[in-house]
C-alpha cells in the first residue's frame, strides 16, 4: 500500500486500473454479444438455449480453419468471420429445426433437456472431429497498441467494444422499426394471436435463431482475437455466464443483455486483478446469484408474477 | 372464544394496489357462521383478487381481515389455510398426475403426524395413519360423489368432476370458511344442479361458511343469503338477492349506462 | 403392516440377496480371472452412480425441478469424507466403521450445503433454478481448487481405499430403499403435489418452501454419500472432475431412465456408467451417443424410457404364477 502513495505508484495504479477497465469492457462486450443471442431466443421460446454457447465454439473452430486460408489468399484474416457466420447460422437453424421444433409444445422441462442435449452433442461431436487438444487461432486483427493515461491498450479491445455497441444499436432499431422485428416481438406475446394476424411463427423463430447464431459467430471472432485458443468446451461455461448476464440485465431486453454482459465482464476482470485471482469465477457467480435472488427479472426488467 | 358475535370472516377496508392501479379498494365484508354469501361483479371487477387477498396469495396494501377474530394479514397461503380458509380456483388447479384420492390426501397432510423415521421404517403408526387418512378422504369423496373414482388420475376426470374434486380437496383442509371461485363455470344445468346440492349439503353437514364467486346469476340468486357486488374493485351494492336484483347501480354495472348505450348506437 | 405388503418386501429382499450372492460367487470364484478386480470396480462405479442418479431423480422426477449442479453436492461429500478419513487415518479405526463414518460424514456435509443452497434459491423455479445450481456447483468447485486441505487445485491423493464392492452394494440398497420409502409417504406425496401445482399445494395447506428445501437436502445428502464412496474408491481426485459435464451426465441418466422412476434411475445409471467402461472403444463416443439418445427420448418418449413405472419382483412372480396356472388349466 505504501508504494501506491508515491507519484510513480499512483501513475502505475491508474494505468493498471485503466488497462483492467478496458480488458473488462472487452470481456464484457464478448459476453454481451453472446447474451444477445440468449435473450432473443429466450424471449421468443422461453427456453435457455444451452447450445448457444457451443455455437461460439463452432464459430471459433471455423475461424481456426478458415483464417489461415484467408491469409494464404492474401486477404485479412478477420474476413474468416463470414465463414464463421455462415457455419454458425447453419448449425443454429439446423439445431432449431431438428431438435427444438419437435419439442416446442411439450413443456419447459423437455425444452431445457433438449437444449442441454444439443449442447452435449455439439461439444462431443467437436471432440470427435477436432480432438481434445486446444487449437491456436492465427492473429485475427493486426492492430497497434495505444496509450491512454499511461496504460498500454490493445486497440482491438476498443474495436470489440465498438462492434458490440453497433450491433446492439442496430438490433434495437431492427426489432422496433422493421416489420420482421415487430413480428419477432409479437410472437412471444401470444403465439396464436400472431398466427391469426398472419405471422409465420416458424419462420420468425428460425430467423431469430439465425440472427442469434450469427451474433455468436461475431462473438467467436472477438473471443479468438483476445484469447487465440479454441477448445471443445469453451462454449458451455462461457455460455452459462453470458446467459446469467442476460438475466442480470433483464431477459428479453436487448440493452439489458448488453448491460449485463458488460457488468459481468468488468466484475470478472476487476476481481481477477484486484481482489482474488483464484476466486474470480466464484465471486462472479456469487454476485450473479445474489442479483438473481433479489430481482429475478433483472436490472432493466419488469416484475411479472404468475397469474392465479 | 370471544363471545358468539365474532364473525367467521371480517374484512375491513381491505385494499391492494398494483403499481398505481387500485385493484381492490375499501372492501368490507362480514360472514357469519354457516352463512353463504355471493360475490359478484362484471369481468375484471376484482373478485378473484379479493380471493387472492383472503388466501395470502397477495398481501393487502390497506386494511385487514380477520378469521374468527384472528388477524390474517401477513400470513402466507399455507398459514391462512391452516387457520381455516380454503379455496378452489377459477381455472381448475388439481394435482393432475396424482390420483383422485391422493389429491385429497395432500390437503390432509398438515394434520398427519407420523415422522420421517416412521415413514422410512414403515412403522405401525405409518400404516395406521395412512389407513385412517384414506378412510377420511374417501368420506369426503363420497360427499362430492367421486368415491368410485378414487383411483383415477385426476387429469382423466371429466370437467365437472374435476371441479368437484377441487371442492373435496378444499374440504380436506378442515376449513371454517370455504371460498369457491366460479364453481359452476363450464357446467351444464344438470351438473350445476348437482353442484348446488353438494354446496348445500356441505353447509349442513360441516356448518361452514361459504363465499362464492359466480357468473351464473340464477345460481347465486338461488342459494346465497346475501350478495355483495363489486365493480372496478369497489363495492357498489350489498344485500339480499331481491335487493340486488332491483338495484339500479348493479344493473348499470352489468348492462352499462343507458346513455352510453344510446351513444354507441347513435 | 398389511400382510400382502410384508410378503412383497420379503420377496424383494430375497431377490436382492440372490443378486448379491450371484455377484459374490462370480467374483470370488474368479470367473473373470485376472479381470475380477476390474469388473468389481465397474460394479462399484455403477453403485455410487445409482445413488447419485436416484438422488437427482428426487429433484427432477418427484419435485419437478432441475439441478444442473449435482456433481457439486457429490464433490462436497467426496472431499469432506476424504478430509475426515485422512485426519483419523492413524487412529486405528477398523475399515468398516471408518467406511460408514466416511459416507455418513460425506452425506451430512452435502446435506448442510444443500440447506444453505436451497433456502435462498428454491424460491426460483425452472430455468432460473437450473442456472443457479450450476453457479453454486461452480463456486464449490472453485472453493475446492483454492483450499489447501483439498489439494489446492492439484490432485488430492492418498485417500484410504475403503469402498469395497460388497459394502457399497448394500449401501446402495439401503439408500435406494430409503428414497423409495420417502417417495411413497406423506412427504413424497406432498412434494409431488408441489411439482404438479405449487399454488394449489399452498392453497391445500402445504408449506411449499419447507418441503422443497427438505427434498433438496435429502437429495444432496445422498449425492454426498455417492461422493464419499467415489472418493474412497478412486483414492485420488481433482475438483475439475466434478464439473458441469459430470452434472449433465447424471441428469442425462435420470431423463433417459425416466423421471420419477427409481427403477429407471437404477437401470439408467447402471448401464450408462458401466457400459462405456466395459467397452473402452465406445468411451470416445459415449457422450455423443447419450446426447442423441436424449434428444430422441425427448421427441418420442418425453417421460423417459421407464416413465414413472416401477419394477416389482412380487408382481413379476405373480404374473409368472398366473401364467403357469393358465397353462396348467
Amino acid at each position: 500500500m505504501a508504494e501506491c502513495l508515491c507519484a510513480g505508484g499512483g501513475r502505475k495504479f491508474v494505468s493498471i486500473f485503466v488497462q483492467s477497465l478496458i480488458n473488462g469492457l472487452n470481456q464484457g462486450a464478448i459476453y454481451a454479444l453472446i447474451a444477445l443471442g440468449y435473450t432473443m431466443v429466450y424471449s421468443i421460446l422461453r427456453m435457455i438455449n444451452f447450445a448457444h454457447g457451443d455455437f461460439i465454439m463452432v464459430g471459433a473452430y471455423t475461424m481456426f480453419y478458415t483464417a489461415p486460408l484467408m491469409v494464404s489468399y492474401g486477404m485479412p484474416p478477420w474476413l474468416a468471420v463470414f465463414a464463421a457466420i455462415l457455419a454458425c447460422t447453419v448449425v443454429g437453424v439446423l439445431v432449431e429445426r431438428i431438435a427444438y421444433k419437435p419439442v416446442r409444445n411439450s413443456g419447459s422441462m423437455s425444452a431445457l433437456i433438449t437444449a442441454l442435449a444439443m449442447s452435449l452433442f455439439l461439444e462431443n461431436l467437436a471432440m470427435v472431429l477436432f480432438g481434445g487438444n486446444p487449437k491456436t487461432v492465427v492473429k485475427i486483427f493486426d492492430l497497434p497498441m495505444i496509450e491512454i493515461l499511461g496504460a498500454k491498450i490493445q486497440l482491438k479491445y476498443l474495436l470489440t467494444l465498438g462492434i458490440g455497441l453497433v450491433i446492439m444499436i442496430v438490433l434495437t432499431v431492427f426489432v422496433r422499426v422493421t416489420k420482421l422485428g415487430k413480428a419477432m416481438r409479437a410472437v412471444p406475446q401470444d403465439r396464436e394471436a400472431a398466427t391469426i394476424v398472419g405471422i409465420n411463427v416458424d419462420r420468425i423463430i428460425t430467423v431469430t435463431f439465425a440472427i442469434g447464431s450469427a451474433l455468436a459467430a461475431v462473438a467467436a471472432m472477438m473471443y479468438c482475437s483476445t484469447y487465440p485458443r479454441c477448445t471443445t468446451d469453451m462454449g458451455s461455461m462461457m455460455g452459462i455466464k453470458a446467459f446469467i448476464a442476460a438475466v442480470l440485465g433483464g431477459i428479453g431486453i436487448i440493452p439489458g443483455a448488453m448491460l449485463g454482459g458488460i457488468i459481468v465482464g468488468l466484475i470478472e476482470i476487476l476481481v481477477k486483478v484486484y481482489i482474488a485471482p483464484g476466486w474470480y469465477e466464484a465471486i462472479t457467480y456469487g454476485i450473479l446469484i445474489v442479483v438473481l435472488l433479489i430481482k429475478p427479472s433483472g436490472i432493466l426488467g419488469k416484475n411479472v408474477g404468475e397469474k392465479v | 372464544m370471544r363471545g358468539e358475535k365474532v364473525p367467521v370472516l371480517k374484512a375491513s377496508h381491505l385494499g391492494i394496489q398494483f403499481g398505481g392501479l387500485k385493484a381492490v379498494d375499501d372492501f368490507n365484508m362480514e360472514i357469519g357462521e354457516s352463512e353463504l354469501i355471493g360475490l359478484i361483479g362484471p369481468n375484471g371487477a376484482g373478485k378473484t383478487t379479493v380471493f387472492n387477498l383472503l388466501t395470502g396469495v397477495y398481501q393487502p396494501t390497506e386494511g385487514a381481515f380477520y378469521l374468527c377474530g384472528e388477524k390474517m394479514n401477513g400470513k402466507k397461503t399455507h398459514q391462512v389455510v391452516e387457520a381455516g380458509i380454503a379455496r378452489t380456483f377459477q381455472n381448475i388447479r388439481l394435482f393432475k398426475k396424482l390420483s383422485v384420492l391422493e389429491n385429497v390426501k395432500v390437503a390432509m397432510n398438515k394434520d398427519m403426524k407420523y415422522s420421517m423415521i416412521a415413514a422410512l421404517f414403515r412403522t405401525g403408526k405409518y400404516w395406521a395413519e395412512e389407513a385412517e387418512t384414506d378412510r377420511k378422504a374417501l368420506e369426503l369423496l363420497r360427499i362430492v360423489h367421486l368415491e368410485d373414482k378414487a383411483g383415477y388420475i385426476a387429469e382423466n376426470l371429466p370437467y365437472g368432476e374435476q371441479r368437484r374434486l377441487e371442492i373435496a380437496r378444499a374440504l380436506a383442509t378442515g376449513m371454517k370458511l370455504l371460498l369457491l371461485d366460479e364453481p359452476a363455470a363450464g357446467m351444464n344445468p344438470t351438473e350445476t344442479a348437482e353442484l348446488l346440492d353438494i354446496i348445500n349439503h356441505i353447509r349442513d353437514v360441516f356448518g361452514i361458511s361459504v363465499l362464492l364467486i359466480e357468473h351464473d346469476m340464477s345460481l347465486v340468486m338461488k342459494i346465497c343469503e346475501k350478495i355483495q357486488v363489486i365493480d372496478y374493485g369497489v363495492t357498489i351494492a350489498s344485500g339480499t338477492p331481491e335487493e340486488i336484483a332491483n338495484n339500479p347501480k348493479v344493473i348499470e354495472a352489468y348492462l352499462g349506462k343507458d346513455e352510453e348505450q344510446e351513444g354507441s348506437y347513435a | 403392516m398389511p400382510k400382502k405388503i410384508k410378503t412383497n418386501y420379503l420377496i424383494n429382499f430375497i431377490g436382492l440377496l440372490v443378486l448379491f450372492a450371484v455377484l459374490y460367487l462370480l467374483f470370488e470364484n474368479g470367473v473373470f480371472g485376472a479381470r475380477t478386480n476390474y469388473f468389481k470396480g465397474i460394479a462399484t462405479t455403477a453403485c455410487y452412480t445409482i445413488i447419485v442418479v436416484a438422488s437427482l431423480n428426487l429433484l427432477v422426477g418427484i419435485m419437478g425441478e432441475f439441478s444442473l449442479g449435482h456433481a457439486g453436492f457429490m464433490s462436497v461429500g467426496a472431499y469432506a469424507s476424504a478430509v475426515l478419513t485422512n485426519a483419523v487415518a492413524d487412529k486405528g479405526i477398523p475399515d468398516f466403521p471408518l467406511f460408514l463414518l466416511a459416507i455418513v460424514a460425506g452425506g451430512i456435509a452435502a446435506a448442510i450445503t444443500g440447506v444453505l443452497v436451497g433456502i435462498p434459491t428454491l424460491k426460483l423455479r425452472g430455468d432460473y433454478l437450473a442456472i443457479v445450481t450450476v453457479a453454486f456447483a461452480e463456486i464449490i468447485r472453485v472453493a475446492f481448487t483454492n483450499f489447501e486441505i483439498t489439494g489446492g487445485g492439484r490432485t488430492m491423493s492418498g485417500i484410504t481405499k475403503l469402498s469395497d464392492f460388497y459394502w457399497v452394494f448394500w449401501v446402495m440398497v439401503v439408500c435406494v430403499t430409503i428414497m423409495y420409502m420417502f417417495i411413497r409417504s406423506r412427504f413424497g406425496r406432498t412434494v409431488k403435489a408441489i411439482r404438479e401445482d405449487y399454488i394449489a399445494a399452498a392453497a391445500s395447506g402445504v408449506n411449499v418452501t419447507f418441503y422443497k428445501v427438505m427434498t433438496f437436502t435429502i437429495s444432496a445428502f445422498f449425492a454426498g454419500i455417492g461422493g464419499a464412496i467415489y472418493a474412497h474408491y478412486m483414492t485420488a481426485m481433482i475438483p475439475t472432475s466434478f464439473n458441469f459435464m459430470y452434472s449433465a451426465e447424471f441428469l442425462t441418466e435420470v431423463i433417459i431412465g425416466g423421471t420419477g422412476s427409481l427403477t429407471g434411475s437404477i437401470i439408467g445409471a447402471a448401464f450408462l456408467s458401466a457400459l462405456p467402461e466395459a467397452m473402452r472403444a465406445f468411451a470416445r463416443y459415449r457422450m455423443l451417443g447419450y446426447s442423441i439418445v436424449l434428444v430422441l427420448v425427448m421427441i418420442f418418449k418425453p417421460g423417459g424410457i421407464f416413465g414413472t413405472w416401477e419394477f416389482s419382483l412380487s408382481r413379476v412372480l405373480g404374473k409368472l404364477r398366473g401364467k403357469n396356472r393358465k397353462e396348467a388349466a
